[in-house]
């Protein structure tokens, strides 16, 4: 009997042919690009033709850590990114935990069904409700008598909002495991429900919380276009990036300033890392 | 088990955030048939005026005919790459299986604008290549990959090896078993996982404003384009409904093909 598939000396070439396409697809479009984007972030402009010139410079680099302008608008995306991901963490989890634990089979089902749909509505039609919703004269201002208006509230809600179901499927799908018995048991057990879930649940669910918020911090970390929709002046890092590299025709120091969010977001999954969060991708 | 004022507690926590996700949604539907063209609510009255704006509308057409060719174009280059992947990472072991898994996560887990910038500087400083609609083919190929790779990766870890193993002991080649066993087992996964590639190609703005250049405008472009113009605000709120309406079409149909609707994008 031949186990079909399995790495035999012999099967090589199969798996050469099927891994091979894709690979070299991924390797040359894409960490090639990135290894051009790496590259290109010490290349510098010709200031009268405007034309990208290939000599070595560290000028960009330099002038990325220190100019002031720059390091605020990294202060405040980080900020921005922490912030909604720590919103989408407080509505998901007992979100989830109704889901997975209190929910029947046919409304776990749905609810599955309803939290997924909004993902696939139009990016930009998202953040065009909340431009309409938040509006002076809006539907906010008209059912609470108040709006946060354009700008940093704005962006941090409009972003939470467009976010949110990547951290409740990866905490729901974290929560699905954690067996109904061990919450029988500490109940039993004593423990308050708060107890439970703090002692319990929780240490069950971290990696699952850890992965959803690799996709909110750096979903939030590179976004410009919501920030131009309802963030009124606010300037996220991607308004920068993008007006250096479309107004200001500077691409290498767009390239430089790209390597902000790159390095945060490798920063911040080397440390999910640990969290076990990356098997739950 | 929990006692019955935390479910409670959660039950109502589970409405507020179902309101919080669609209320929004419900705006845009609603605004599509708004007379006036500020956002002041309640509307002041309705009308379908705006509906045959927007069915004249010229950029409206030909940037959603752009968006159906990159669509098709790059699920179609995702399908055939993602299948791939998903059969060596599923059905073989070997040294790197995990950095495969992690590449083609990547291009979804990275900022867009990380990839957009990387791909424009690669089209445009290294390769000298004009933008236009091949260059977000290829951008888009790229980060489309994934979401077929997922569809077909849970497919055929739930489906096991066993039926294929029986194929190739009955003596049928490793092609047989693929054509008459495996295929069919996974048409389904396939089909799923091209609607959601097209449905996440059709959407995209980030990567395609960097490798679109100036003059190619795919639908997500056409509608940010005109989000700003106040004179043009009641077509986009119209084309802004019919998305949202259409949004439970790849859902729908994916869930029926049995594809991972919710494992494709997380």
């Amino acid at each position: 009997m031949r186990r079909r598939l399995v790495a035999e000396p012999g099967n090589r070439l199969p798996l050469a042919f099927l891994l091979i396409p894709p690979l070299a697809w991924l390797i040359i479009a894409y960490l090639g690009s990135l290894a051009v984007l790496l590259l290109s972030a010490f290349w510098t402009v010709n200031e009268f033709t405007g034309s990208v010139v290939r000599t070595f410079t560290t000028d960009n680099i330099v002038r990325v850590l220190t100019d002031a302008v720059f390091r605020t608008a990294t202060l405040r995306t980080l900020g921005i990114a922490l912030t909604v991901t720590l919103i989408c963490a407080v509505l998901a989890v007992p979100l989830a935990l109704y889901m997975a634990k209190v929910a029947s089979r046919r409304v776990r089902l749905a609810l599955v069904v309803a939290v997924t749909t909004p993902l696939w509505a139009s990016y930009l039609v998202k953040a065009y409700a909340w431009r309409m919703l938040l509006s002076p004269e809006g539907p906010l201002h008209w059912a609470v008598g108040y709006t946060p208006g354009y700008g940093l509230t704005a962006t941090v809600l409009t972003l939470s909002y467009l976010w949110l179901p990547y951290m409740v499927i990866p905490v729901f799908a974290a929560l699905e495991r954690v067996p109904d018995q061990l919450i029988d048991a500490s109940s039993d057990l004593g423990a308050s429900d708060l107890t439970t879930i703090a002692r319990v649940v929780g240490p069950l669910v971290f990696p699952g919380i850890a992965a959803g918020s690799i996709f909110t911090f750096s979903l939030a970390l590179g976004d410009y276009i919501a920030v131009t929709i309802v963030g009124g002046k606010t300037q996220m890092l991607g308004n920068i990036i993008y007006g250096q590299l479309v107004t200001a025709n500077n691409q290498p120091l767009a390239a430089a300033l790209s390597l902000i969010p790159l390095t945060a977001i490798v920063g911040y999954l080397l440390a999910m890392r640990r969290t076990g969060a990356l098997d739950n991708l | 088990m929990l006692s019955t004022r935390m479910r409670t507690l959660l039950r109502v926590w589970t409405i507020g955030a179902l309101v919080f996700l669609y209320a929004p949604l419900l705006l845009v539907l609603l605004n599509a048939f708004n007379s006036s063209r500020t956002f002041a609510f309640p509307p002041s009255g309705l009308t379908l005026r705006w509906w045959r704006d927007a069915w004249a509308s010229d950029g409206m057409w030909r940037s959603l005919g752009n968006s159906a060719l990159v669509g098709l174009c790059a699920t179609a280059i995702a399908l055939v790459l993602g299948t791939m992947a998903a059969f060596a990472v599923q059905r073989y072991r070997f040294f790197g299986r995990q950095t495969v898994n992690l590449l083609v996560v990547l291009p979804i887990t990275l900022p867009g604008i990380v990839t957009g910038i990387a791909l424009n500087a690669t089209f445009t400083s290294a390769l000298h290549v004009a933008l236009g609609l091949a260059t977000v083919i290829v951008g888009h190929a790229t980060f489309c990959i994934v979401v077929v790779f997922n569809n077909i990766q849970a497919r055929l870890r739930r489906l096991g090896t066993s039926l294929e193993d029986v194929s190739s002991d009955l003596g049928a080649s490793t092609w047989q078993t693929f054509r008459y066993v495996t295929f069919p087992m996974t048409r389904g996964a396939l089909l799923a996982g091209a609607i959601l590639a097209f449905a996440l190609s059709f959407d995209e703005v980030v990567v395609t404003t960097f490798t679109a250049g100036p003059t190619v405008q795919t639908l997500p472009i056409w509608i940010f384009g005109n989000l700003f113009r106040p004179n043009q605000a009641p077509v986009i709120n119209v084309v802004a409904a019919t998305l949202t309406v259409l949004a439970v079409l790849p859902v729908w149909l994916a869930q029926r093909f049995g594809g991972d609707v919710a494992g494709s994008r997380v």
